[in-house]
């Protein structure tokens, strides 16, 4: 049974699966990176995808435009990461506990919304495929990479958004700086408390299409804790790509592609205790973590709370 | 600046202060630490609120909230600590913060094209595209300075900026300087090197404990004047040294090599020999590996190769409790943070190390009353200024701290003693006090290894210098047979032409 895994059919199959996956990843990861250049970790994704699921969810669910439903996604995560802010910057709380309260929040009023106003597992059409004109008639190449929904591409398309923003800009200058070293920021007149507020919404906006990814884009339906920890595995992604999109891209790829050869072991019932090939992602994140991570790149400020004065 | 007031919980850190400054004009503001220079400005920089009084600029009343408004006033700041980042480059840290001709996008090449300038026309040399990172201090400094140019500074501030130094890049510093007032700007130079302030300044400003004491012109003022006004006392400058008869080699280092924090190796075959009665200072700017040195010779961090012996013994393996009973003191330069614990009282912070032996200790308890006769007499020997013994040690002020930490290290009658950075950050008196303490010491047959950035404190104490450059000691140099320039050169790692 071990040959199936090996045919190109099902490498194909592996490495489109993989494409596709990489989404919520991305999406989730590329937001957090904002949010810890600025020098804030915020733990609490998981709850901001969540919530931007079941929202996207609802408003599909209703009959609402899916656009519509990716825009009140942002808008609830982007409120979540307002809420971070207020929490974590301003009142200056451990930002990991304030994380993880997040996080919490997040997961039960998504439970506690869907029992109430939805109350089992419905099913929406979400966003369908658009293959890319040309490129999709590649062979291989083409149902590999260009045979997807329009939020796949669009979570490809943020990674040099992303490199953009933080290299190239003034804004992004101000990110990097605020990051590594406030009161030199601050004394030149930049805002640290705003920087970093408006890296969490950012990252909260972004939290939330990749909540939406899952519900109307991989997915289509919406479960309680439908994203199983992946908010976590996005921040820890920003850390395993050392803090630029680039390496993000190449942690969320690897991951994903992981995460499609245990749902192929599955499908094609290769005697693998389920358990564990459903571990494996998560085994990898800790072994990656532990033999990757390089101190020198992280943002010297990152989880410290700035307040002016000696 | 006119009437300027401001009140921290508990000290009034600026009590009705005047202070004005001209255009072309090098105004030094002088005082010990705690005297109020760095709130004054502060303030002037919108980094403090005052509570009372007005500033003046060319005339017209000021209002200074945020660093932002002092820039576009055209104040600029060099603080002591840089206020650079780290990971980015120069340019980058020029541009921090400024609109960019481009809108939301950076416009790095013009910057760096009036880096260029700006450098080439005060001969600040300086890299555009260097990282901050890979820069030695002298350099940092000049970067700082193109940071206030660069955004129109006409009135620059700086803050300390000679402490980190050597002789050489002062020179160098103060020629800029000059160059700049010649071009019409004017520069407060807060310090408390008296000779530095002798040299740069048209005017002298002095403080103590927030009142003004006075502004005077620096021609004609000698050092014994200024050192008067900043203390209201007359003050010892020079030191006494009498000829000691140096005994045997109390403390040996045999070609020691050690990692540093960032696991590189930071010090590389040290040799070095102190004798009973003798004090050898180590000169060098920080991060040469100064502090490695005094850690390895405490036993706290591991040698990778060498040994070192402590009166005629090998104590290469042993660990720091075991070298403090063979009769080793140490006096670290991080005295907040090895030193005492912050939050301990007076008396137990006396007693850490040897509290578990008699006197101090009766089997597992403590004896309360000994420990309390004996804080007491060492805080009445050591002119400890504290409330009381049970006084929590962290709100004692920098100098107080230090003489505590001196009076436990002496009173174990060492042979031999480290002393790292002892006067760092602490006022004149204190200063005045523990280098006549470390003299005394020296009497008694003491073999001391003075650690010390400030070329001053090494030059007036030390028997002998060893210069550290990259973690090696460049040379070993008797202390009359040496002088500041040729010091200097060795700081920079240059041997000088003899």
């Amino acid at each position: 049974m071990l040959n199936e895994l090996f045919t190109l059919a099902t490498l194909i199959g592996i490495l489109h699966s993989g494409v596709r996956l990489a989404t919520p990843y991305l999406f989730a990861a590329l937001g957090e990176t904002f949010a810890q250049r600025s020098g804030v970790l915020n733990l609490g994704v998981d709850g901001m995808m969540l919530m931007g699921a079941f929202t996207a969810f609802y408003v599909a669910f209703n009959g609402g435009n899916l656009w519509l439903a990716v825009a009140a996604a942002i808008g609830v995560g982007c409120l979540m990461g307002l809420l971070m802010g207020v929490v974590s910057v301003t009142m200056q709380a451990e930002q990991g506990i304030s994380g993880i309260g997040l996080y919490l929040f997040g997961l039960g009023l998504s439970s506690l919304l869907f029992k109430t106003l939805i109350g089992s597992v419905e099913s929406v059409s979400g966003f369908p495929k658009l293959a890319l004109p040309l490129l999709s008639d590649l062979p291989i190449i083409g149902y590999i990479f260009f045979d997807h929904n329009v939020l796949v591409y669009l979570a490809y398309l943020m990674v040099p958004v992303t490199a953009f923003v933080l290299n190239r800009t003034t804004f992004g200058l101000s990110i990097r700086a605020v990051g590594h070293n406030p009161e030199a920021a601050d004394s030149l007149g930049v805002s640290v408390n705003r920087v970093r507020y408006v890296t969490l919404i950012i990252g909260g906006g972004l939290a939330g299409v990749a909540g939406a990814s899952l519900s109307i884009g991989l997915l289509n339906v919406f479960q309680e804790n439908m994203t199983n920890g992946l908010g976590f595995i996005a921040v820890a992604l920003v850390y395993f790509g050392s803090w630029r999109a680039v390496g993000v891209l190449g942690g969320a790829l690897l991951f994903s592609l992981v995460n499609a050869l245990q749902l192929w072991v599955q499908v094609l019932g290769i005697p693998i205790p389920s358990d564990i090939a459903v571990m494996l992602p998560y085994v990898l994140t800790i072994v990656v973590l532990t033999l990757t991570v390089r101190q020198i790149q992280q943002p010297a400020a990152l989880t410290k709370p700035y307040e002016r004065g000696e | 600046m006119r009437g300027i007031v401001k009140r921290f919980p508990g000290v009034l850190a600026c009590d009705a202060v005047d202070f004005d400054i001209r255009r072309g004009e090098v105004h030094a503001l002088l005082g010990e630490n705690g005297a109020g220079k760095s709130t004054l400005m502060k303030i002037l920089y919108g980094l403090y609120s005052h509570e009372e009084g007005t500033i003046l600029l060319n005339g017209e009343p000021v209002s200074i909230r945020t660093p932002t408004d002092a820039i576009e006033l055209g104040i600029g700041m060099i603080h002591q600590h840089f206020m650079l980042v780290d990971t980015l480059t120069v340019t980058e840290n020029v541009a921090l913060g400024l609109p960019s001709s481009r809108g939301p996008l950076l416009d790095l090449d013009r910057v760096a094209a009036r880096i260029r300038e700006l450098s080439e026309t005060y001969r600040l040399d300086v890299n555009p595209d260097a990282l901050v990172w890979t820069l030695a201090v002298g350099e940092r400094q000049r970067v700082e300075i193109i940071k206030a140019l660069y955004r129109g500074a006409a009135l620059l501030i700086l803050d300390e900026p000679t402490a980190v130094l050597t002789p050489q890049e002062v020179d160098d510093l103060f020629h800029i300087l000059r160059r700049m007032t010649q071009d019409g700007h004017s520069l407060i130079f807060i310090s408390h090197k008296l000779h530095e302030v002798l040299n740069i300044s048209d005017r002298i400003t002095v403080l103590r404990e927030g009142k003004l004491m006075g502004t005077v012109p620096a021609q004609g003022m000698s050092r014994a004047d200024l050192a008067r006004m900043m203390v209201g006392r007359d003050v010892l400058l020079e030191r006494n040294r009498s000829p000691v008869a140096q005994g045997s080699a109390r403390l040996v280092l045999e070609n020691v090599s050690a990692l540093g924090v960032t696991g590189h190796e930071s010090l590389r075959g040290v040799s070095l020999q102190i004798h009973a009665g003798e004090i050898l200072g180590v000169a060098g700017v920080s991060g040469n590996g100064q502090r490695e040195l005094a850690e390895v010779i405490a036993g706290l961090r591991a040698v990778t190769s060498g040994w070192v012996e402590m009166d005629g013994l090998d104590v290469t393996g042993q660990a720091a409790g075991e070298r403090t009973q063979t009769g080793f003191a140490y006096i670290p330069e991080e005295r907040m943070h090895d030193g005492v614990v912050r939050e301990f009282s007076v008396s137990e912070n006396l007693i850490l190390q040897d509290h578990t032996r008699p006197p101090y200790s009766k089997g597992i308890f403590l004896d309360f009353a000994h420990i309390a006769q004996h804080s007491q007499e060492l805080v009445r020997n050591f002119r400890v200024k504290t409330p009381g013994i049970e006084t929590p040690t962290k709100s004692l002020s920098g100098g107080n701290i230090q003489k505590l930490i001196l009076a436990r290290e002496l009173a174990r009658l060492p042979k031999v003693l480290v002393a790292a950075q002892p006067t760092r950050g602490v006022d004149i008196g204190a200063m005045e006090y523990i280098h006549q303490r470390l003299l005394d010491q020296r009497e008694t047959g003491t073999a001391t290894l003075l650690i010390s950035e400030d070329l001053d404190e090494v030059l007036a104490l030390s028997d002998r210098i060893a210069v550290m450059y990259e973690g090696r000691v460049m040379d070993i140099v008797k202390r009359e047979e040496t002088s500041a320039e040729e010091l200097g050169l060795l700081m920079a790692g240059v041997y000088p032409e003899r």
